[in-house]
């Protein structure tokens, strides 16, 4: 008899979901379905606003990655405004996002999957968190959860405070960096490249024990897609997009991010809130891909930093092409929180980063304005329609967990084939199936447009709908 | 002109003839919660934020407007006081749509800050969660009536200090909201000059800068205390040396 078995709430990401794992008559895993059951509605209440406000709401969106979208939200505003900001202003909000990046890919890694894959599968479930990854390991945990803070404290140092800085805006930024801004972040360097030396090291050794996991955690052929400079170097908040196959070639390069709706289709599943994008010239399901950090990474080159090169190289040969397991994304955080490092550093020595020249000013000159940015979790896009006032008409947000939700749910798919058999749910292999969504670090309340934490429920119900089994946690 | 001795909490006090409670209290370093009095134009006693207790007198009445009389006994501060205050701010919160978060006003508003300066820590009103809109067609400002509490700051400044006559407030109860000339959108407007006072004298986010994004919108309201200083007194203060 045929069944579904239901895991729901998914724990230890951003946001509420559940999972479906369709079994068929011989108790054989014959699809996953991955649901996002909660949703925001930023689409539709921003309507009618004013579009130089959204910086201030669309970060509300989310308190993991409210950068993101505070950036994606001015550089909108700087297309309504058909302008280009100053120089300083661009550095600026770079240097937040490389905060925001660093912030978010130790938040992902330390306390949400490292309990994991460092603790092991089978920890018993109270113990897999961070607070058990405390009790075994204090120093790493209080190592990880200190490299986290200094992302958060640059993103601080520019914009007031570390979650929701209303700080850019159409037309540039509001403030510079200090010198004491400046000093604090330098004094602080040496040791979040040590911490993250570390998690490198950890990582590693994980590496050497979990073949398995990088074989069937999502590992499977998709498009990738990304930002990259001209020179096809890893870019996170300006350039031009990029996509790949998984045999690494490029299918499509330097695309206009303001004409993303050309090359990007989204469709809806009725099974959840969140949409699934997929690169239209390939309609569904050929036009499926991947973004966020390995992604970026398939698509860049370089890294365009010394250090971080050193370990593209070494990623680059995990995969024949493109690196296509999706457990490699913890792999690829690692390289990108270096890669933060190491940009971070030049900039402090940029004096333009303490420029007064921070905004361009202009009226409405387009009706029509898309930001582009690379949020921890992927490419986002935020399309903003006005009025010949600057009220807002339209809002489309195309975020980085939607572009991902095609993966994740194979990737659901793929794990249950391995470990699910019959009607016996042991709890690791639950766990097992929720990393496999952990590995893309999905957030939830950013993609959908509601908040909260997660506890989990697997459901096995037959053909005609009754539950055979049940497991409820959290 | 003669003086009246009066007690304002306790204290005893000289005040003007024909000068108001809140004045009086003023002088005599007696802080009155206030939100549509603004230094400079006639009060009208619209918020009743500066409801008082005299003694004889059944209601309460508003600060702004009373004036002091020989031998008052004037409560400024007592639980019914503070009840009414809160309600009436409540009131305020629930009746349009207040976000501070995103509001261009944050930490620069007087609605916000009475809030937190009598303690209100939540609405036991229910929301009307009206549906208003952004009037962004001025070349420079915009109002937002999600944010208006109808103080009138803007119509006073604009016909008494101005003297344009932009800002008028049009319809009734719950329909109540301020327009511009004959009820036509800012931009359209013959009347304004364009001054930017009525800008400088909202207490909340309603009206603002054009290109203001949360927490942006400070007000100087120097400048109106200085231009009421220069026309009734002939003396030009700038505040600078």
């Amino acid at each position: 008899m045929s069944k579904r078995i239901v895991i729901d709430p998914v724990t230890r990401i951003e946001g509420h979901a559940k999972i479906s794992i369709f079994m068929d008559d011989a108790g054989n895993v014959s699809d996953a379905e991955f649901h996002v059951v909660e949703f925001r509605g930023f689409e539709k209440f921003c309507e009618g606003r004013p579009y130089h406000e959204m910086p201030g709401i669309t970060p509300r969106i989310c308190g993991i990655c409210p950068v993101s979208h505070l950036l994606a939200s001015a550089k909108a505003g700087d297309a309504i405004m058909a302008v280009n900001i100053p120089p300083a202003a661009d550095k600026l909000r770079r240097l937040m996002n490389l905060g925001q990046l660093v912030q978010s890919h130790a938040l992902s890694f330390f306390h949400l999957s490292a309990p994991d894959f460092l603790l092991g599968w089978d920890t018993p479930q109270p113990q897999r968190n961070v607070f058990g990854l405390i009790a075994a390991n204090a120093d790493l945990a209080r190592a990880g959860i200190r490299l986290r803070q200094f992302g958060q404290e640059i993103i601080e140092i520019l914009g007031g405070k570390k979650i929701h800085p209303a700080w850019a805006v159409p037309g540039g930024v509001r403030n510079a960096l200090t010198e004491a801004g400046r000093d604090k972040i330098r004094a602080w360097l040496p040791e979040a490249f040590a911490t993250t030396q570390v998690a490198f090291n950890l990582f590693k050794k994980t590496l050497e024990t979990h073949k398995r996991e990088v074989q069937i955690f999502g590992n499977f052929s998709s498009l990738f897609m990304g930002l990259v400079t001209e020179d096809g170097t890893w870019e996170h908040h300006g350039g031009n997009l990029r996509f790949v196959d998984s045999s690494g070639s490029i299918i499509a390069d330097q695309l206009d991010p303001q004409r993303y709706f050309e090359y990007i289709g989204e469709s809806v599943q009725s099974s959840s809130y969140l949409k699934s994008p997929y690169y239209s010239p390939l309609g569904m399901p050929d036009g499926m891909y991947r973004v966020g950090p390995l992604a970026r990474l398939n698509v860049a080159e370089q890294m365009g930093v010394p250090k971080a090169d050193a370990e593209l190289k070494l990623f680059k040969k995990m995969g024949r092409g493109a690196v296509s397991s999706s457990f490699l994304y913890h792999y690829a955080r690692l390289i990108e929180i270096l890669a933060s490092l190491e940009y971070i550093e030049r900039y402090l020595d940029d004096p333009e980063m303490f420029s007064d020249y921070l905004r361009a000013d202009a009226g409405i000159n387009s009706l029509r304005g898309v930001g582009v940015s690379e949020a921890p979790r992927g490419t986002l896009f935020h399309d903003y329609t006005v009025d010949r006032n600057g009220l807002l008409k339209k809002v489309n947000l195309i975020v980085a967990t939607g572009q991902n939700n095609l993966a994740m749910n194979q990737t659901v798919a793929q794990i249950a084939r391995h470990y699910v058999r019959g009607n016996d749910i042991p709890e690791p292999m639950l766990n097992r199936i929720e990393h496999g969504i952990r590995c893309y670090d999905p957030c939830l309340s950013c993609s959908t447009h509601a908040v909260g934490q997660m506890p989990m429920q697997v459901r096995l119900i037959s053909a005609d709908g009754s539950v055979l089994n049940e497991t409820v946690r959290g | 002109m003669a003086a009246k001795t009066l007690t304002i909490d306790g204290k005893q006090i000289s005040a003007e003839e024909g000068a108001t409670v809140l004045q009086a209290a003023d002088e005599a370093g007696v802080k009155i919660p206030t939100l549509c009095h603004l230094d400079g134009v006639y009060d009208v006693g619209a918020c009743r934020l500066c409801l008082v207790e005299i003694a004889g007198v059944p209601k309460l009445l508003p600060a702004c407007t009373t004036q002091v009389a020989e031998g008052m006994v004037i409560h400024t501060d007592s639980e019914r006081l503070r009840k009414y205050r809160r309600m009436t701010l409540e009131l305020l919160f629930a009746e349009r749509n207040h976000v501070c978060a995103v509001c261009v006003a944050n930490g620069h508003c007087e609605l916000q800050s009475l809030a937190y300066n009598q303690g209100m820590d939540h609405v036991r009103y229910e929301y009307n969660f009206p549906k208003w809109s952004v009037d962004n067609t001025h070349r420079l400002f915009g109002m937002d009536h999600n944010r208006c509490i109808l103080c009138t700051r803007c119509v006073r400044v604009c016909w008494h200090i101005e003297g344009a006559g932009t800002k008028n407030v049009a319809g009734r109860g719950g329909k109540a909201h301020i327009i511009s000339d004959l009820n036509m959108s800012w931009g359209q407007s013959y009347s304004c000059t364009e001054c930017g006072k009525c800008v400088q004298a909202c207490p909340t986010g309603a009206l603002f800068h054009k290109g203001s994004t949360a927490a942006e919108m400070e007000r100087d309201r120097t400048r109106l205390e200085f231009l009421v200083t220069a026309r009734e007194k002939k003396q030009w203060i700038t505040g600078e040396e």
